[in-house]
């Protein structure tokens, strides 16, 4: 991909779960199964799933606290170190309970070394101007902040190291609908002005689509599709894609009257399935679903959309 | 635009915690008698005519009077006079050890947590080891082995207190490791003395203020026995412990001489354990009024 | 209330129109003021509060942080301590029966047989040290006269009906060993175990996956129309309680701000303020182009100003809105029966108070 500034490989990574007496594991978490991912610059990236989907530990491995196991995150900035800050699901947790505001939104720096009381607090200031918070109440502490608010200071925070990635860990979940949308805005605006790349990761559809120029759609530990999201969304390729989007509930449309069906247990990671990891909770399955799926474009024409499932492989007599 | 009112940050928390005071009626007691017993300890050449070492071989044994208001012991001295500068001993015995206690082993737990692996495991199972003596017993063979002084025995209770702390501080640590602030500095590339001295110290804190509070009282007591048994601080200086000693000899007959240094640090550990209760229930954040 | 191991028929059966007056509602909360008194002042969570929920219905409550719907469904089990909050005026009544004067030993009766609760986060509404099996058959045992092996196999059979694949297998299990949806599932069992004529559903599936979202409560609704249950469900998604709720309450900083059928609500808003919740969803929006977010916050509700609660923050605010609006049903009763909305400036009809 051209200006892409970063890039995955082949990511796997697993956790030991159960160890012998010895130290040795004996049973692992399989979080990543093979990602490979390419972001451009300046886009926003969507990843959308459910739990045990990957990505959670997907956030962990592009912010560097979490080592792939096999496979290669590759950064293309011109500083060499990439520039990648984090803001997290949770206000209330992401920021420090015993720090004042304006010393949360600087800590980058001072880690850095620049910590001249005066300049921080100034910069402080103009950080928090650009998010939307009065610089008046910066010796605050979190606690006396709104939901809202407090995730503005994380976005603060995200920005003071002047960033070039920003990974969104569902930065709105938490949050009321009307405070979601400020958010939104804002994001939306540091991004024009900063020309910021955003790697949205959420469970919330509807965001997601809103903010996004790409999706993956992950299950298992996989990407099981990818390309533009007007696409993506609109004619869902792969059945898990179609299944999730299926299950989002749509405002003023009555839940359908037929009877409950067994209601899906989402797969544990620990024992991975020997062929597609989609099958048994697919309706489409088919002769070909017993071995791995790979990602492929769906047609010659859009090699940008992918999917793994090989009822899309136009090498195969059978299409959709 | 934040939702509390500006007003000044001082005089809000001094008014919230009269009014967290007065909600807490056992721990407006305590804070009385802590209160009332540390101006005694302060005061005490005020409040007292007589020196607490004054020898007077005529007044022996006297009974609670007007002119001593706990009596005499057995070479005459005061005993009011003697229970007000033993309280000195007491309260600064005790104050000692909760600080000093708390102080290195905080910091010992904190970057035991932090380190972790071999280093932790190492730290941790010394003070298991330590942890698994009776500590009135530790106590009383390190206060031997260091002779018998006030100021050894304050060295031997702050040493068996330091693994409480170390094992307080790194539970705390080990679960703020795993909050996202210190998540999110890690990814800023702070290092471990960063998380440390940002983050660690300041979250780990209320509940050692809260064990702090309650060890005085624990170690006033502990500072006692050591006396009663000879090894505090020595004659003549007043100390309850070894007032209560010496008073064991003239208890059926002269019971002023044992019961008033009793009583003293009976109110006064009861006024450190009431007002460390009411510590903890201010810090636990379930208390906290939305 | 008697027994039953299994009933085909609605214990309650929701009931005409017409007979509505004489049956007292399954809930009615009349006109609730609540304050939470706090150091210098007092929360005021709950300014006038009007809902009803008639037998059989399916009732939305709809609002953000600090609308106060929490405390709506916690006061109506009586479930926050007695004196951490004053009732200023009104009432809560279950069936008839007076909620706020009820003892403590009266409620324990009520709650379990006669209304039920479930929590967004069923982890910590289940014992985590005790089979999933024990704690169901605890409740029925408690309320019900069933032998331990008739409870045993009322809990399986309630398993069953919840959709599990494996009952006996998950009757042994500990609340650990399953998933959110699972346990989520155990939670209606619970729930619906004695047969209540109420459930208050507490944003259920907020932690859940959407697709065990769908199915949670495509479940929800198929026990409550089977036993005749009326569920009250709380939550802040909107497009939840559109697809699932016959009825909806839009909360503001403790008031009901708008009240009507679920569709009248949703396509047409009349309150300012469900019309700017709407307008700020994402679905609502071209994607890309900024949201229609609405101005200012959530009022402190230990300081709210005098006057409509949402003044500061509307757009059609005028000197009307200095008096607190009460809600105003709106043009014909016809075509929208029962759809009000407590503003001055958009509805056209006034109700003499």
């Amino acid at each position: 991909m051209p200006d892409a500034v970063l890039t995955l490989d082949k990511i796997h990574v697993r956790f030991p779960v159960k160890r012998d007496w010895r130290g040795q594991a004996r049973a692992w978490a399989h979080a990543l199964n093979g990602v490979d991912l390419s972001v451009a610059r300046g886009e926003t990236l969507g990843v959308v799933g459910e739990s045990g989907c990957g990505k959670t530990t997907l956030a962990q491995v592009l912010m560097g606290l979490q080592p792939p196991t096999q496979g290669q995150l590759r950064w293309h900035t011109d500083r060499g170190r990439p520039n990648v800050q984090i803001v997290f699901q949770d206000p209330q947790s992401s920021l420090d309970p015993r720090l004042p505001v304006w010393k949360i939104i600087t800590e980058p720096s001072y880690v850095k070394g620049e910590a001249r009381e005066s300049a921080m607090r100034a910069r402080a200031a103009r950080l928090a101007e650009q998010v939307g918070l009065s610089p008046d109440y910066l010796n605050r502490y979190p606690h006396e902040f709104s939901g809202g608010q407090r995730q503005r200071i994380a976005i603060a925070r995200a920005l003071a190291s002047d960033p070039d990635v920003i990974v969104l860990d569902e930065p709105t979940s938490a949050l009321d609908i009307s405070v979601q949308a400020q958010i939104i805005n804002l994001l939306f605006e540091l991004q024009r002005k900063h020309q910021l790349t955003y790697i949205l990761i959420s469970h919330n559809v509807s965001v997601i689509r809103h903010m996004s120029n790409r999706i993956a759609v992950m299950y298992l530990g996989q990407i099981v599709e990818l390309g533009d999201t007007a696409q993506v969304l609109a004619r869902q390729r792969h059945p898990y894609t179609r299944l999730l989007l299926d299950a989002v509930p749509v405002l003023g449309a009555p839940l359908p009257e037929r009877a409950v069906q067994v209601i899906p247990e989402l797969p544990g990671n620990r024992v991975l399935p020997t062929g597609c990891f989609f099958l048994d909770r697919c309706v489409f399955r088919t002769q070909g679903c017993e071995r791995r799926q790979q990602l492929k474009p769906v047609s010659t024409d859009t090699p940008a959309h992918r999917v793994r499932c090989h009822r899309y492989d136009h090498d195969e007599p059978d299409g959709k | 635009m934040a939702v509390t009112p500006a007003t000044s940050h001082l005089s809000y928390s001094l008014s919230y915690f009269w009014y967290q005071l007065r909600r807490s009626p056992m721990m407006l007691l305590g804070l009385v008698l802590i209160v009332l017993m540390c101006l005694a300890a302060l005061l005490a050449p005020l409040l007292t005519a007589h020196d607490p070492n004054a020898i007077d071989l005529g007044n022996r044994l006297l009974p609670p009077s007007a002119a001593h208001f706990f009596g005499t012991d057995e070479v005459g001295r005061d005993l009011f006079s003697r229970v007000l500068y033993g309280a000195r001993q007491s309260i600064g015995v005790g104050i000692f050890v909760a600080f000093v206690a708390s102080a290195i082993g905080s910091v010992i737990g904190c970057f035991s947590g932090v380190i972790g692996r071999s280093v932790d495991r190492i730290i941790m199972r010394t003070m298991d080891i330590v942890l698994s003596v009776p500590s009135l017993v530790l106590t009383m063979a390190l206060a031997a082995a260091l002779g018998p002084s006030l100021f050894n025995a304050m060295i031997a209770i702050t040493i068996v207190r330091i693994p409480y702390y170390v094992r307080l501080a790194r539970g705390q640590t080990l679960s703020i490791r795993e909050m996202a602030y210190v998540q999110a500095a890690t990814t800023f590339g702070a290092g471990r003395s960063h998380i440390v001295r940002w983050h660690v110290l300041r979250n780990a804190l209320p509940p050692v203020i809260v064990q702090m509070t309650l060890d005085i009282g624990n170690a006033i007591l502990m500072a006692a026995a050591l006396g009663f048994i000879g090894l505090g601080a020595q004659q003549p200086t007043a100390e309850w412990g070894a007032m209560i000693a010496s008073g064991r000899n003239f208890l059926l007959d002269q019971w002023w001489y044992s019961t008033f240094p009793g009583v003293a640090i009976l109110v006064t550990a009861i006024g450190f354990n009431l007002v460390g209760d009411g510590v903890r229930d201010m810090l636990d954040p379930k208390q906290k009024v939305k | 209330m008697t027994p039953n191991s299994q009933s085909n028929t609605a214990r309650h059966v929701a009931a005409p129109a017409a007979q509505q007056d004489t049956i007292p509602p399954v809930l009615d909360i009349a006109d609730l003021h609540i304050e939470f008194p706090i150091y210098r002042g007092a929360v005021r969570a709950l300014n006038g509060v009007t809902i009803r929920v008639q037998q059989g219905e399916i009732v939305g409550v709809v609002g953000e942080s600090g609308s106060g719907k929490s405390v709506t469904a916690m006061m109506s089990m009586r479930l926050i301590p007695q004196h951490s909050y004053v009732v200023r005026k009104g009432s809560i009544h279950k069936s008839g029966k007076n909620i706020l004067a009820a003892s403590e030993k009266q409620m324990r009766q009520i709650r379990g047989s006669d209304m039920a609760m479930i929590f967004q986060e069923p982890m910590t509404a289940l014992n985590p040290t005790m089979r999933v099996g024990r704690q169901i058959t605890d409740v029925v045992s408690t309320h019900t006269a069933l032998s331990p092996k008739q409870a045993r196999e009322r809990a399986i059979s309630l398993l069953r009906e919840m959709h599990i694949a494996d009952p006996e297998q998950v009757f042994d299990a500990y609340p650990f060993e399953l998933s959110g949806g699972m346990r989520q599932r155990i939670m209606i069992a619970l729930a619906f175990s004695c047969e209540p004529s109420l459930l208050i559903a507490d944003e259920p599936t907020t932690a859940l996956d959407v697709t065990v979202q769908k199915q949670v409560l495509m479940l929800l609704r198929e026990r409550a129309k089977k036993t005749g249950t009326a569920i009250l469900l709380i939550t802040h998604d909107m497009a939840v309680v559109s697809q699932f709720c016959e009825r909806i309450y839009v909360m503001y900083a403790g008031s009901v701000v708008e009240q009507g059928a679920a569709a009248d609500v949703i396509n047409r808003p009349a309150h300012p303020y469900t019309r700017g919740l709407l307008g700020a969803l994402p679905e609502n929006a071209r994607p890309g182009a900024p949201l229609l977010a609405i101005s200012g916050q959530v009022p402190n509700l230990a300081d709210l100003p005098a006057g409509c609660a949402f003044r500061n923050r509307c757009r059609l605010q005028g000197d009307a809105c200095s008096r607190v609006p009460p809600l105003l049903p709106l043009t014909s009763a016809a075509d929208a029966p029962g759809h009000a909305a407590a503003c001055w400036m958009t509805v056209r009809e006034q109700h003499d108070a």
